[in-house]
Parts: structure tokens; C-alpha cells; sequence
């Protein structure tokens, strides 16, 4: 399997094995008309399995989508063929436009054009509770 | 811009102050007839509601200012589709003040982001409703004279119950409480709730079904109304609805020193036998509330004039 070397864009690596598809999803990648290559099932060393994701083209990557996705990817940043930027993801302190409330009184199930947003309150098991109602995000 | 939405955005000093002045407006209210003369407070009320309103109303009157506002979502804006935002962002140029109800929770936080002046959260959903709380604390101090070592019995509609959220928050702030939580399987207190003010806190606690069986215990009973419209279904609703109901005869197991509050209206929760009761506070709660929020006023719009 050969993938061109990236020219400008980003290589998403150490993603958990099986979340590349969501992560494809919530980036909207399919609507880029760049090219994007998924690796699933890749060997890793440190985490057995890993999915990588790398996007050849440039876009304004929501990196607490990444974070919350898949905490512990690298973000690897590439401009004009060389390595920019590298930056490891944990879940992200405040998530805003990525979930939806799932309580129906909150106030984001009506307001217009309020994005939903959440506050990480419990790192080690993952809560998020959103800003304006405090319910609990469950998937 | 100050603005009120959750309890705990006031400080214990700060707290301890409204109540100060909430006392000496009780002593001397000639001395508040003009405190906010040619100010104005809009009750802006998307879910009817008599007393949080009125009581709002009349302490803006008491205070020497005017109201301007509506009672239900259906004689406003609301009602053609306008926003919360943009209902707010309007009327925030009309009146110095809004006081503010909504059905949906967290409401009062995208109208106060909106707000060119003080916006209270008079209430919104089954989430916070700080004024009462507020009237609830005014009540404890003038009943008991202290918050620390107490005993807080809270039954009824615990998950949905807003008044009763915002006071477990307050009064874990306070030295030796312990909350005894009464209610049934289906409004049991919500988990966050419980962990944030209560267990973070290492406040001791105790969950029960059966009000009799504690009712010796405490130092405050706070009873609750089942309140329909958090139901989808009527029927869970009726079940429900008569777990708990307060009589003469089960407050012989109480101390003569109890002290029963309600932030009304009342269903059938408490007998009107118990009105007559020495121990049965409600009503004068419900007086209370009139000053705490004259108290409010008066310090959000001074802290809106800095």
C-alpha cells in the first residue's frame, strides 16, 4: 500500500483503533476536496492497534473535535513538505458545537443558532456536563 | 455586569449581607420608598408563575421604582419565534433590571449573555431558581438565628425540584449540616447534585423513602410539590404525586422546634391542618421573599451603577 508523502495538511496518528471513522465524520472530511487516506489497524508499538488519518490539503482542523475523539493522537502539522508542529491531544477542558445536549429542556434544544456547549468535569472518567443545563453528556 | 443565576454565584459575606439588609428593610422600609425611584424592573416570565412574580413586582413597587414585563410566554415575543437572545438584547434597553423565568434550563445564561443590564434567574426548568433560595435563607435565619448545625430534611420531588438543588448548594456552604433526603425511587436526587455539594463536601447524609421514620431528626423539614409540568406522562405523574403527605398526626413524631418550609404553592403535600401549626413557616417564607429580593435589587443595580 503506498500513500504519497503529505505536502501541506495533516497526519493524525496514534488515533485508538476503530475511531478513525467517527473522527472522519465529526471533521466533515468528506466534504474536503483533498485527498484523505484512513489507515485502520495499523501496528503500533506503544498501543497494539492505532488508526492514522492523513488529509493532503489544508483546513481548519478542530482540534478538541480530535481530542475529545481520540485523546492521546498526535497532530502532526505539515507545511511545504516538513514537519511544522507536533502536538499530543487530551480531551479537551471545554467542547463547543461537537455534541449535542441530549436533555430536551435544555435551552440549546430550541435557542437559534446556540452551538451546545460542555465543560470537562471529570477528566478520569471522561464527564461532560453541559454549560447551560449541567446535564451529563451521554452518548 | 453582575448577575444572578445560581445561588452560588453570591459569596457566604455576600449572602450574609442581603440578609442584613433584607433585615433592616423589614425594620425601616420608609427608609427604601425611594431607593430605586425612576428605575425600572422587567419581569420577563416565558412560564406563568404567580408568587416569584408578584413578589417581584412588589418589591420593585416597595422600592420606589416600576415593572414592566409579561406573564407567559404566550403574550410575547416568544410566542412568534423571537429568541431568548434577541428578546433580551431588546428589552435590556427598556428597564435597568430584568428578572427572568423559562421553562427550558440554562436559559437565564444565554439571556443574561445578551443583557445590557442585570439579569436574576427567577427560575428556569427543573435547574435553578436562586431567588427562592435566597427567601429560604432569609426564613432559616429569622426561625433558627444560625445555618451551621442543622438538620435539613428535603422530601418530595427531589430530581426535578429546583429550590431544592439550589439549597442543598447553599446551605453545604454552612458549618455541621446534614441533609436527609426523603423521596421516592423515581425523584431521588440527582447524582450530580449529590456529589458536587454533598459528598465532595464530606457533608453526612442519609437517603429515605419513609418521612416518618426520620421526621424526628430535623431541625428543618423543607417539603416539595410534585410538579406536573416536569412530567411527559400524566400517569407517572399521579402515581407520584401522593407519596408524601404532611398531617397533624405524622408531625407528632416531629421536635416542637421543627421548622416546616415550602416554597408553595402547595398541592395536597401538607394538610391545611397543618397551617395552624406553630411549626408550619411557609406562609411567612413566602413573605420573606418580598424583602431578600428587594435586597437584590438594590445590590445588583448598585454594583451595575460602579
Amino acid at each position: 500500500m503506498t500513500i504519497d508523502s503529505i505536502h501541506n495538511g495533516y497526519v493524525i496518528d496514534h488515533i485508538p483503533a476503530g475511531s478513525a471513522m467517527a473522527l472522519y465524520t465529526h471533521l466533515g472530511l468528506e466534504k474536503l476536496g483533498c485527498p484523505v487516506a484512513m489507515i485502520m489497524n495499523a501496528q503500533s508499538k506503544r498501543m497494539g492497534k492505532k488508526d492514522i488519518i492523513k488529509i493532503d490539503g489544508d483546513l481548519d482542523l478542530s482540534l478538541d473535535v480530535v481530542g475529545y475523539l481520540a485523546p492521546g493522537a498526535t497532530v502532526n502539522v505539515i507545511r511545504d513538505g516538513t514537519l511544522l508542529e507536533k502536538r499530543t491531544l487530551d480531551l479537551p477542558e471545554q467542547l463547543t458545537g461537537v455534541i449535542r445536549c441530549r436533555n430536551p429542556r435544555c435551552i440549546t434544544s430550541t435557542e437559534r443558532d446556540l452551538p451546545a456547549a460542555f465543560r470537562l468535569t471529570d477528566r478520569e472518567k471522561r464527564v461532560y456536563r453541559c454549560v447551560y443545563c449541567e446535564a451529563k453528556y451521554e452518548k | 455586569m453582575r448577575h444572578l443565576i445560581n445561588i452560588l454565584d453570591l459569596t457566604v459575606p455576600e449572602i450574609d449581607a442581603l440578609i442584613r439588609r433584607a433585615d433592616d428593610i423589614m425594620a425601616r422600609p420608609e427608609d427604601y420608598w425611594d431607593a430605586c425611584a425612576h428605575k425600572i424592573l422587567a419581569t420577563l416570565f416565558f412560564e406563568p408563575s404567580t408568587r416569584t412574580r408578584l413578589s417581584f413586582e412588589s418589591a420593585m413597587l416597595s422600592l420606589g421604582g416600576q415593572v414592566l414585563g409579561f406573564s407567559e410566554a404566550a403574550s410575547s415575543s416568544a410566542a412568534k419565534g423571537e429568541s431568548v437572545a434577541d428578546t433580551l438584547a431588546v428589552v435590556s434597553g427598556y428597564a435597568d433590571i430584568i428578572a427572568m423565568r423559562h421553562p427550558k434550563e440554562g436559559a437565564p445564561i444565554v439571556g443574561a449573555s445578551h443583557s445590557l443590564v442585570p439579569v436574576i434567574n427567577a427560575g428556569d426548568g427543573g435547574h435553578y431558581h436562586p431567588t427562592q433560595t435566597l427567601t429560604d435563607l432569609l426564613t432559616i435565619h429569622h426561625v433558627k438565628g444560625s445555618f451551621n448545625g442543622l438538620t435539613i430534611g428535603l422530601c418530595g420531588d427531589l430530581k426535578f425540584g429546583r429550590t431544592v438543588h439550589s439549597l442543598i448548594g447553599a446551605m453545604s456552604r454552612y458549618e455541621n449540616i446534614r441533609f436527609v433526603l426523603v423521596s421516592p425511587e423515581e425523584l431521588k436526587l440527582p447524582s450530580f447534585v449529590k456529589q458536587e455539594y454533598i459528598k465532595d463536601r464530606g457533608i453526612e447524609y442519609i437517603q429515605s423513602q419513609d418521612l416518618e421514620s426520620v421526621l424526628g431528626d430535623l431541625d428543618i423539614l423543607y417539603m416539595t410539590r410534585v410538579q406536573r409540568e416536569r412530567f411527559f406522562s400524566e400517569e407517572e405523574y399521579l402515581r407520584l404525586r401522593d407519596s408524601y403527605i404532611l398531617t397533624p398526626e405524622k408531625l407528632k413524631l416531629a421536635r416542637p422546634d421543627l421548622a416546616i418550609l415550602h416554597p408553595l404553592p402547595r398541592v395536597n403535600e401538607i394538610s391545611t391542618e397543618v397551617d395552624r401549626d406553630p411549626r408550619a413557616v411557609y406562609f411567612r417564607q413566602a413573605h420573606y421573599g418580598k424583602f431578600i429580593r428587594m435586597a437584590l435589587i438594590l445590590m445588583l443595580l448598585e454594583e451595575a451603577a460602579k
